[in-house]
C-alpha cells in the first residue's frame, strides 16, 4: 500500500507530505523564498518552536474536509498540515506585516553591536532584520542590559543579545544528563542563567553555541579571532569515541580558528558534536579533510570562501580539496 | 427578587460548614447523580442547561466535557481553575470563602460525569485562607462519605486535592495552569493538543472555572432544562458579577442573565448607583482585558437597544461599539477618573504578568507600558498615540495564548473611545504632571456622560 | 542561609507528594516552596537545593520556578511584608494614596526592610478583592485587610508592632 500523503499548497506551490508534517517542514520540502523564517524552532530539538512568532503564516483553507480558514495567523513550525490545506506566507500582506512586527519586537531590546559580535555573518536575526526590518527603530527607551558572563571557560553568555528561543535549554535537556542552566525570572526580565555562579560542564554542552540563533552564546576559543566571512569552512571528520566526529573546520590560512557542527541550509547542525571535537581538537592533523563546505550563495561567508586566487593553505596542499574547491567555485558562479 | 442559584443560602449563619450546608439541601446533587444517573446523563443535563464557561471565554461547558478523550486504562482529570486573577474579578474568592461546599459538591458531580478519580482545585497561592477553608470542606465531605472510596456505596472513588499557585496571572490560562500544577513555570502550552486530549501529565483533562463547576449543582438538582429557562438566548442561567470601582455598593451579585446594565448599576438591589453622587464615565464590563465602554455605549447599544447583561448584548457592535461578558468583572469609572492613567495601570499589569515566551507579548507589553507612562506624565507626543495603536495591533492575535490579546484590547479600546483624553495629556503637559495621589488627574470629560 | 528541614516539615512534604501519581512528585514543588518560605521567611539557595534533592529534580528546575512566581522571596524580607494591591480597580478607590502612606509611615522604599527588621512592603497586582479595595495582605498566612484607610493602616502597623514584641 502506498504511503498516505497530504497535499498542501504554500503560496500557490503544491507539495505532498507525510501526515504529521508541519507547515514549516512542508515549506522546506519546497524550498526557496516561501520557507518561513524560524528563530526558535529547531528540527533536532524536541518541543522547540512556537515562541518567536517569526514563522507565522496564514491558513486560508483549513483542509479539503473543512475548508474554513483559521481565524488567526498560526506558527507554521508547530501547526501540522491537513490534506487540501492552503497556506499563504509571502503572498499574504497580513503575514508580511505581522512578521515585520515580530522582527521589530525582537530588535527593540537587541543591542546594535553587530560590528563586534562574533555571530555577525551567520546571525539569523541579522538576516531577518535585513529582510523584514524597518530602517529606523521606533523604540526610544533605554535597552535592557545584562552583565556579560562566562558560563564555563569555553562559553560566554551575552544575555543582551538573547531572544529567548529556549533552544539552549532544550539542548541541555536532551543532550546532557543534567541541565544546569535555564530560564530565570519571567516576562521581559527573563534570562538564560545558571542562577548561581556555575560552569556548564558536560560533554555536549558546547552545542548551545551552534543552536543559538544570535550571538548570545559564543565560543570563547574563537572570540574576536576573526570575522566569520574571512574564515574558510572545510568539512572534516575524525574517529571520535563520544560523537559522530563530523564537523566543519573554519580556517584562516593554515590555522583552524574554530570547529562547529555541520550546518544545513536552515542553519541547523546535521549532528551534534562533543566538546572535545569542538574546543580541543584544532590541528589539521587531528582531522580527515573532506571538501570545502557547501555554502548558500546568499551567505556573506561565500564572499571570500571560493576565491581560487587565494585558497586557504590547507586547500593548496591537497589535490582533492583543490578539485572540490574549483567545482564549488564554478557552481557558485553558475548560480549568480 | 431575582432568582438565585449559587448564593441562595449565602446569608445563612454557618453555611461555610458541612452541617448547615447539608441542612439547606446540600449534597443532594451528589446523591442524585451518583445514585440515579450515569456519568453521560450528567453530561447531557449540563449540555441541556446551556451553561457557558464562567471564567471568561464563555465556551459551553457541556460541549467542553463531551470533547474529553476516553482511552482505555488512562486516567482522566478534572482541574478546577481557582486562579482568579483577572483585575476586576473576585467572585470565586467570595464563593470559596462563603460557601465552599458549593464548589466541593460541584467538583464531585463534575468529576463523576467525566470519570475522574483524582481532581485538583488550583487556587492562586495568595488565597491561603481560602485554601485552608477548602481543605476543611473536603475533609468534612470525606467524613460524611461524599468523597473517598466507594462514594455512597455506589463504587465510585474520588479524591480532591487543593493545589496552591505561586503568584502568576498567566496560570489562569488553562495550559499554563496545568504546567504550574506539574511543578513548572507557568508557560502556556502550544495548542493543539488541547487538554481534553493531552492535559495534566499528558492525560485527558477538563479545566473549569469555580463558578462553572458550582453551577452544575443546581443544574443537576433542578435539571438542565429548568436552568436554561433562566436568561436570554444563549446566555442561560445566573452569573456572579463582581462589581467594583466607583459604585455605592460594590460587591458580588448573582444576576439572572438578561438583566439590563442600567438596572444593575442603579438599582438598589444591586450596585445602587455611582458613589458620591457623581456621574458615570465608563465601564469595563468583563474584567480588565475586555474593551472599556464610554457611558453612552454602556446602557444602549449603537443600535439604540437596551444593553443587557448577556454574552450577546455586551458583545453587540463588536469591538467598535461593544465589549465582552468576560469573567463578569464589572468596573465602573466615575467622571473624575483618568482613562489614560487607568490604561497605563492595566498595561503595567499585563507587562508584569507576561510569561515571556512569545516575542510580541514579551517585548510589546513593556513597550506599551513605557509609551503610556510617557503620555500619562505629560511627556508624550501625538505620534505616540498612533505608535501605541500600532504596537497593540502587532501583539493581538500573534501570540500563543490570549494574554497578548488581553493586553492589546484595553489599549485599543481606550484610544478608540477616549482619544481626546490622550491628546489632552499631550497638549496640557503641565496639568498632566500635577498628580494628586488617589484621585488621578483627568481631562475635561468630553465624552457623553450619563 | 543553610537550612535543615524539621521532621514536621518533612512529614508535610510527604503528605503533599502523596497527592500526585507516581513519578509526578515535581508537582509538589510550589506547595513545598510555600512551606519552606513560611518557615524561614525566604528561599535561600541552600533551601532550594535541598527541595530539589528531596524531589529528585535538578536545582535549576527549582530556581526557574522560584523566580517565575512572584510570591517567592529570594532574599530576606521584614518579618511582616505588607503586600498592597496596586491594580486598576483598587486605584479607583485610593490604593495609590494608601501605598504612599505606607511608604511614608515605614520610611523605606518598596522591597527594603525597616531598621528594626519588622517591615517590608511592596505593590502587588490584583488580589481578587476589587469590590473591597484598597486591600493588602500579609504572609505567611496571607491575612487579608480590606477597605483600607490611612487610619486603618496606622492601627494595623501598631498592632503588628505589639504582636512582634509579644513573641
Amino acid at each position: 500500500m502506498a504511503e498516505e500523503k497530504f497535499r498542501v499548497t504554500i503560496d500557490g506551490i503544491p507539495v505532498d507530505v507525510t501526515p504529521g508534517t508541519t507547515i514549516l517542514n512542508a515549506a522546506r520540502e519546497i524550498g526557496g523564498d516561501i520557507v518561513p523564517p524560524a528563530m526558535c524552532y529547531y528540527s533536532k530539538l524536541e518541543g522547540s518552536g512556537g515562541k518567536c512568532r517569526t514563522c507565522l503564516v496564514k491558513v486560508s483553507k483549513g483542509s479539503e474536509k473543512d475548508p474554513r480558514p483559521m481565524p488567526k495567523l498560526v506558527a507554521s513550525c508547530r501547526t501540522t498540515v491537513m490534506d487540501g490545506m492552503e497556506v499563504q506566507n509571502i503572498t499574504s500582506p497580513e503575514v508580511v506585516e505581522a512578521r515585520k512586527g515580530v522582527v521589530e519586537m525582537l530588535l527593540i531590546n537587541h543591542p546594535l553591536d553587530c560590528p563586534i559580535c562574533d555571530q555577525a555573518g551567520e546571525c539569523k536575526l541579522q538576516d531577518l532584520s535585513y529582510e523584514h526590518g524597518a530602517e529606523q527603530t521606533r523604540y526610544k527607551f533605554p535597552r535592557r542590559t545584562f552583565e556579560r558572563i562566562d558560563i564555563g571557560d569555553k562559553i560566554q553568555l551575552h544575555m543582551n543579545r538573547c531572544i529567548l528561543c529556549y533552544r539552549c535549554v532544550y539542548v541541555a535537556n536532551q543532550l546532557t544528563d543534567q541541565r544546569e542552566h535555564g530560564i530565570i525570572s519571567r516576562g521581559d526580565h527573563a534570562e538564560i542563567s545558571t542562577f548561581i555562579e556555575k560552569a556548564l560542564d558536560n560533554d555536549f554542552i558546547g552545542n548551545v553555541i551552534d543552536v543559538c540563533p544570535v550571538g548570545a552564546l559564543t565560543d570563547k576559543t574563537f572570540r574576536f579571532k576573526n570575522r566569520v566571512w574571512f574564515t574558510k569552512p572545510v568539512d572534516a571528520h575524525r574517529d571520535c569515541p563520544t560523537c559522530s566526529g563530523k564537523v566543519t573546520l573554519w580556517y584562516k590560512g593554515a590555522d583552524v580558528l574554530r570547529v562547529t557542527g555541520r550546518k544545513d541550509a536552515y542553519n541547523e547542525v546535521e549532528d551534534f558534536i562533543c566538546n572535545t571535537c569542538r574546543f580541543d581538537t584544532k590541528q589539521t592533523q587531528d582531522w580527515i579533510l573532506e571538501e570545502p563546505t557547501k555554502i548558500d550563495k546568499d551567505s556573506v561567508i561565500t564572499a571570500n570562501h571560493y576565491n581560487s586566487f587565494n585558497p586557504p593553505a590547507v586547500i593548496e596542499q591537497d589535490l582533492v580539496l583543490q578539485a572540490a574547491n574549483e567545482e564549488q567555485l564554478e557552481r557558485t558562479e553558475r548560480l549568480k | 427578587m431575582a432568582r438565585k442559584l449559587l448564593l441562595t443560602h449565602i446569608d445563612v449563619p454557618g453555611i461555610e460548614g458541612f452541617e448547615v450546608y447539608r441542612q439547606q439541601g446540600g449534597y443532594r446533587a451528589v446523591e442524585k447523580a451518583v445514585k440515579t444517573m450515569t456519568p453521560d446523563d450528567v453530561v447531557e443535563e449540563v449540555k441541556k442547561s446551556g451553561l457557558r464557561g464562567r471564567g471568561g471565554a464563555g465556551f459551553p461547558t457541556g460541549m467542553k466535557w463531551s470533547f474529553l478523550a476516553k482511552p482505555e486504562g488512562v486516567a482522566r482529570y478534572l482541574v478546577c481553575n481557582a486562579d482568579e486573577s483577572e483585575p476586576g474579578t473576585f467572585k470565586d474568592r467570595y464563593l470559596m470563602t462563603k460557601i465552599p461546599h458549593a464548589l466541593i459538591e460541584g467538583m464531585i458531580v463534575s468529576s463523576y460525569a467525566l470519570g475522574a478519580n483524582t481532581s485538583y482545585i488550583y487556587v492562586r497561592g495568595e488565597m491561603m485562607p481560602q485554601i485552608r477553608i477548602l481543605e476543611k470542606a473536603i475533609a468534612e465531605a470525606k467524613a460524611a462519605g461524599f468523597l473517598g472510596k466507594n462514594i455512597l456505596g455506589k463504587g465510585y472513588d474520588l479524591e480532591i486535592y487543593v493545589q496552591p499557585g505561586g503568584g502568576a496571572y498567566i496560570c489562569g490560562e488553562e495550559t499554563a495552569l496545568l504546567e504550574s500544577l506539574e511543578g513548572k513555570r507557568g508557560n502556556p502550552r502550544i495548542k493543539p493538543p488541547f487538554p481534553a486530549v493531552a492535559g495534566l501529565y499528558g492525560c485527558p483533562t477538563v479545566v473549569n472555572n469555580v463558578e462553572s463547576i458550582a453551577a452544575t449543582v443546581p443544574i443537576i438538582n433542578d435539571g438542565g432544562e429548568e436552568y436554561a429557562k433562566i436568561g436570554i438566548e444563549r446566555s442561560t442561567g445566573t452569573k456572579l458579577i463582581s462589581a467594583s470601582g466607583n459604585l455605592v455598593k460594590p460587591g458580588v451579585y448573582e444576576i439572572e442573565l438578561g438583566l439590563p446594565v442600567e438596572e444593575f448599576i442603579y438599582s438598589d438591589e444591586y450596585c445602587g448607583g455611582i458613589a458620591n453622587g457623581k456621574r458615570l464615565k465608563a465601564v469595563v464590563a468583563g474584567g480588565s482585558s475586555v474593551p472599556i465602554l464610554p457611558a453612552n455605549l454602556v446602557f444602549k447599544t449603537a443600535n439604540g437597544e437596551n444593553r443587557l447583561m448577556t454574552y450577546e448584548s455586551l458583545a453587540d457592535g463588536g469591538f467598535q461599539t461593544g465589549t465582552m461578558m468576560g469573567s463578569g468583572g464589572f468596573i465602573a469609572y466615575d467622571e473624575d477618573q483618568c482613562i489614560v492613567r487607568n490604561t497605563w495601570n492595566f498595561t503595567r499589569f499585563y507587562h508584569h504578568e507576561s510569561c515571556g515566551q512569545c516575542s510580541p507579548c514579551r517585548e510589546g507589553t513593556g513597550w506599551m507600558e513605557k509609551v503610556l507612562h510617557n503620555i500619562e506624565s505629560g511627556k508624550g507626543s501625538m505620534e505616540e498615540i498612533d505608535l501605541l495603536w500600532d504596537i497593540q495591533r502587532k501583539i493581538e492575535g500573534n501570540t500563543i495564548c490570549p494574554l497578548g490579546d488581553a493586553a492589546a484590547w484595553p489599549v485599543a479600546a481606550a484610544i478608540r473611545h477616549f482619544r481626546d483624553e490622550f491628546e489632552w495629556h499631550i497638549t496640557h503637559p503641565e496639568e498632566a504632571q500635577k498628580r494628586n495621589f488617589g484621585l488621578a488627574h483627568y481631562a475635561e470629560p468630553r465624552q457623553p456622560v450619563v | 542561609m543553610i537550612v535543615t528541614f524539621s521532621a514536621d516539615m518533612l512529614a508535610q512534604f510527604a503528605e503533599i507528594v502523596a497527592r500526585y501519581p507516581e513519578k509526578r512528585q515535581k508537582s509538589a514543588l510550589l506547595p513545598i516552596l510555600h512551606i519552606v518560605q513560611a518557615e524561614y521567611g525566604w528561599l535561600s539557595v541552600d533551601a532550594m537545593d535541598k527541595v530539589a534533592a528531596y524531589l529528585a529534580i535538578q536545582p535549576i528546575e527549582v530556581y526557574e520556578v522560584a523566580t517565575f512566581y512572584t510570591m517567592y522571596f529570594l532574599e530576606p524580607k521584614g518579618k511582616y511584608v505588607l503586600e498592597i494591591c496596586r491594580t486598576g480597580p483598587c486605584c479607583l478607590v485610593g490604593a495609590e494614596r494608601i501605598i504612599k502612606h505606607v511608604e511614608n509611615r515605614l520610611g523605606v522604599k518598596e522591597g527594603e526592610v525597616t531598621e528594626d527588621g519588622l517591615f517590608s512592603w511592596r505593590g502587588v497586582e490584583c488580589m481578587a478583592a476589587c469590590g473591597f479595595g484598597p486591600v493588602l495582605q500579609i504572609g505567611p498566612d496571607y491575612t487579608f485587610y480590606e477597605n483600607l484607610t490611612e487610619d486603618g493602616v496606622d492601627q494595623l502597623l501598631e498592632q503588628l508592632k505589639e504582636k512582634a514584641q509579644q513573641i
